[in-house]
């Protein structure tokens, strides 16, 4: 349609005296989509960006710290075409400001564009995305492993749903709406030009009726379990804070129900409510052993491995009391392991300095593959944990792939 | 009259024209027939401008062609981000674009659909000042009149390859393209093929050894080096450098000898094609805009306007005209220039009379030249006077933190620095260095940065080169300066290694 069409059905000839010289016409554009389709190319481009660079992305500061719900201002770099060009932020050379560029247009051609009054210097476009859509993008493959059908008839709601329509039924569920309908039907059927409502036959009541709808819903619980001892630095607890910040959101995005228990623990281990759980500084020595004891007892209290799909998740920087606690540490992690899915274990090394006392070392022995260990060196392992631990583990046992 | 009405509407355009269009037929018509007026009234004063045809567009075409810059352009996601910016700041109701032209023979008119009939007769106006300035200028001369058919053409072929190669592959060439997309020359008669440039470039190099006083560059150190402790004699090299000289013409060096198919090259010549045509209307924004402002008044106050009329367009030339603080407003400052020159000319002093026999009343005769033979950076070296600058109140700022800080120059120094500013579209001089075809003799590229003073992005530069390997093939190297030290980056696809020399 366009306007390559149009351009040869303009015809001149050339601008002698008298010759034609200008005219007017107006077309129909409704249907071109040429900008809107590069346009959704370019989104397209910032959300591929936005998923090559999601380990950097996911723990950035920006959007661990805030409310959850705003929009976050996510860094892209690569969406302007790089070029070569002058370093106008000025350490050295010559310190001018952006002087009277009014010519900043790049390599395109200006389509003699003007902007009233004050032209907008700052780049007005930055890549925007909601929280809930980089959750989309991060949580696209991710699953609770090994996620069993269990579920438990006390849990389970029936409700009741009116979905069908009937000729026989409750007088209380009467649809009178379909009734009318109906009579007048049948009168205009019979001769009527304009039907009224009468002479209501058995045939034209209509009733609702309703089917029992049960819900089962499969019971999972995760818990989360944080290192709050003083050797835990500001790393850790960002490390921690924004592991469980994405755990928490995938869980309740993906999956309708599950539990969460939160527990910290320094030399002595206690429950707290979500909010504690974020909150909590540090101080302290540290017994791990108390939080995996913690666990356990919740565990066999209040979700027998029949019914529930058990995940805990422990966080900490692997510095534990001494070698004895760490023996009582593999003691109860394996018994908490036969009560589980999967127990994930994260231990937070800023730089990876070995050490062969930790945590992690004394886990070694552990061959059960339910026991997913993670090293977390840098800011972007959390995305790597994050994948580690939420993704379907065939090689578990009696895996059934179920979301 | 030479008004005549030579084109209806297109069949199609007709049939959907009939339920939607009636009222603003009658529009058209009488818009058509004011256009004609400005028309004549622009010969009058004599302008000459090529056949125009007006075109009254939806918003969403104004600022798809303002994003693309010509109808029918091909598509890239950089489009398609100009594109979203300019909507979203039409949407917002942060600015409008008033006027699009499209330097063609015979040229084209966007009407915004919308516009009041009156900024409408002023738009037209504007436009066919601009169309005179395509065609008189001589930085326009060779640009190419056709070029809507033309860039219809580069996005056939663009779309065939896509469809040959895939839309990934062609996307990226683009992309590499794009990024030195303003690093070419308008030469016209470049030779054509990789063998007649190095025909002619073994030509150069045979005269050049005939005067041995050729024009040093600073990096011939670098090549002499195997020289050291030879006497120094006109030797017979016996590999000539190439290119024997610098080569300012990235894009077509690279599209000649770099290691691409033969799609591949057509694309990088498509780009350089399409920037050397815009490139005129890049180094002549302050003339042209002030040139079409200047008119546009003038022929507007020719014309029969109501009361109500004439308070709007004053409130719209006021609004197009007005001073940033940010920036350089192309119509105001350019406007305002024009204005100085046909007033210096028109009443030259008697020591201008003597020394350069200025006659009175020559200021109209005068802006038609200058018209015809600046562009930005001349005009404005040559013709931003003292008291322009200070009744402009023109300065030079710097950003600190949310404040502007007006800086410390004379006139002179701005001056300067806005005519600086200009060179090279405002991007930094880098050419091809001579021998930086084969540098090292392992065929690396050797670019050189054409230093004044001025550093460059060392972060955007390391992404650049990333892009100009992709189309060379083998490492890129790039000599500039950095804290008054020279230093080498050299970029190997991933990486890029910088080593001070």
């Amino acid at each position: 349609m366009g306007f390559l069409e149009r351009a040869d059905q303009i015809y001149y000839s050339p601008a002698e005296s008298g010759g034609p010289t200008i005219s007017l016409s107006r077309q129909d554009w409704s249907l071109h989509r040429k900008g809107p389709a590069d346009q959704e190319r370019h989104n397209q481009k910032v959300k591929e960006a936005i998923k090559g660079d999601l380990q950097h992305i996911i723990s950035d500061e920006a959007i661990i710290t805030s409310d959850g719900k705003k929009i976050v201002k996510v860094p892209i770099r690569g969406l302007d075409l790089p070029r070569f060009r002058f370093n106008t932020g000025g350490n050295q050379g010559i310190g001018q400001g952006e002087g009277k560029d009014g010519n900043g247009q790049g390599q395109q051609g200006p389509g003699k564009g003007r902007q009233a009054g004050d032209q907008p210097g700052i780049d007005y476009y930055e890549a925007e995305i909601t929280i809930d859509e980089l959750a989309e993008m991060l949580f696209e493959d991710f699953q609770l492993p090994n996620l069993q059908p269990k579920t438990s008839e006390k849990l389970t709601e029936e409700t009741y749903r009116f979905n069908e329509i009937s000729k026989k039924g409750l007088m209380p569920n009467l649809d009178k709406k379909r009734t009318i309908i109906q009579n007048l039907r049948r009168n205009a059927m019979g001769g009527e030009r304009h039907p009224t409502f009468h002479g209501v036959r058995d045939d034209d009541m209509r009733y609702r009726i309703w089917t029992p709808d049960i819900q089962k819903h499969t019971n999972a619980v995760i818990i989360a379990m944080r290192d709050v001892s003083g050797s835990m630095g500001e790393f850790e607890k960002y490390i921690t804070r924004t592991f469980y910040f994405w755990m928490e959101r995938f869980l309740r995005t993906k999956y309708k129900e599950v539990d969460i228990r939160f527990l910290t623990h320094h030399t002595e281990a206690r429950e707290v409510d979500e909010e504690k759980f974020f909150k909590l500084g540090e101080s302290g020595g540290t017994k791990v052993s108390s939080a995996y004891q913690l666990a356990l007892d919740i565990m066999k209290k209040d979700y027998d491995p029949s019914a529930w799909n058990v995940y805990p998740f422990h966080f900490s920087d692997g510095d534990n009391w001494g070698d004895v606690d760490n023996r009582k540490c593999v003691e109860l992690v394996t018994q908490i392991l036969e009560r589980s899915n999967l127990f994930g274990y994260g231990e937070i090394r800023e730089g990876a300095i070995r050490s062969s006392s930790t945590l992690m070392n004394a886990f070694q022995s552990i061959t059960d593959n339910r026991f997913t260990p993670v090293l977390i060196t840098d800011k972007k392992d959390v995305y790597l944990a994050l994948k580690k631990f939420f993704s379907a583990r065939p090689d578990l046992e009696g895996a059934v792939d179920r979301r | 009259m030479s008004t005549e009405r030579l084109v209806t509407l297109p069949i199609d355009a007709q049939e959907s024209a009939k339920p939607f269009f009636s009222k603003e037929k009658k529009n058209d018509a009488e818009l058509e027939k004011a256009i004609g007026q400005i028309w004549d009234i622009a010969r009058g004063f004599g302008l000459d401008p090529y056949p125009t045809h007006f075109e009254v567009v939806p918003p969403s075409i104004m600022y798809e062609f303002g994003a693309y810059g010509l109808p029918g352009r091909f598509s890239h996601w950089t489009h398609g981000k100009a594109y979203h910016q300019m909507k979203t700041i039409y949407d917002y109701g942060l600015s409008k674009i008033y006027e699009l032209v499209i330097n063609t023979n015979p040229a084209y008119g966007f009407l915004m659909d919308g516009n009041s009939l009156l900024q409408n007769k002023l738009v037209a106006a504007h436009v066919l000042a601009h169309v005179d300035f395509f065609k008189n200028n001589a930085y326009f001369e060779k640009t190419n009149r056709q070029m809507v058919d033309m860039a219809g053409l580069h996005a056939d072929r663009l779309k065939r390859y896509e469809f040959e190669h895939g839309r990934h592959k062609v996307e990226s060439t683009l992309d590499h393209a794009l990024v030195i997309g303003s690093y070419f020359t308008e030469d016209y008669n470049r030779p054509g093929s990789a063998q007649e440039y190095i025909d002619e470039d073994r030509k150069k190099f045979e005269q050049a050894k005939k005067q041995p006083d050729r024009p040093k560059t600073p990096y011939d150190d670098l090549f002499g080096l195997d020289d050291l402790g030879k006497k120094e004699e006109p030797k017979v090299e016996e590999k000539a450098p190439f290119p024997c000289q610098p080569e300012p013409d990235i894009l077509d060096f690279l599209a000649k000898f770099g290691n691409l198919e033969d799609w591949q090259r057509d694309i990088v010549q498509i780009v350089r094609q399409e920037g050397m045509y815009f490139a005129p209307q890049m180094k002549t924004k302050v003339m042209n805009e002030g040139w079409a402002s200047y008119w546009h008044v003038r022929i507007m106050r020719e014309l029969d306007l109501t009361d109500s009329e004439s308070v709007e367009f004053a409130n719209m030339h006021s609004s197009v005209v007005a001073p940033s603080q940010t920036s350089l407003n192309p119509y105001y400052v350019g406007m305002k220039m024009f204005e100085d020159i046909e007033r210096r000319w028109d009443d030259p002093t008697p020591e201008e009379q003597e020394r350069f026999g200025r006659k009175k009343g020559e200021g109209r005769k005068k802006i038609f030249e200058v018209r015809e033979t600046e562009s930005d950076q001349s005009f404005v070296r040559n013709y931003l006077t003292k008291g322009l600058v200070e009744d402009l109140d023109l300065y030079i700022y710097k950003r600190e933190g949310d404040q502007l800080k007006r800086l410390d120059y004379n006139w002179e120094q701005i001056r300067d620095m806005i005519v600086d500013s200009m060179t090279n579209f405002g991007n930094p001089t880098i050419n091809v260095a001579r021998g930086g075809g084969n540098f090292e003799r392992r065929g690396e590229l050797l670019l050189e940065h054409d230093w004044d003073g001025r550093e460059i992005d060392f972060a955007w530069a390391e992404k650049t080169l990333s892009h100009i390997f992709s189309l060379w093939g083998r490492p890129v190297n790039l000599i500039t300066q950095r804290e008054n030290k020279k230093v080498m980056m050299t970029n190997n696809g991933p990486m890029t290694i910088t080593k001070m020399l």
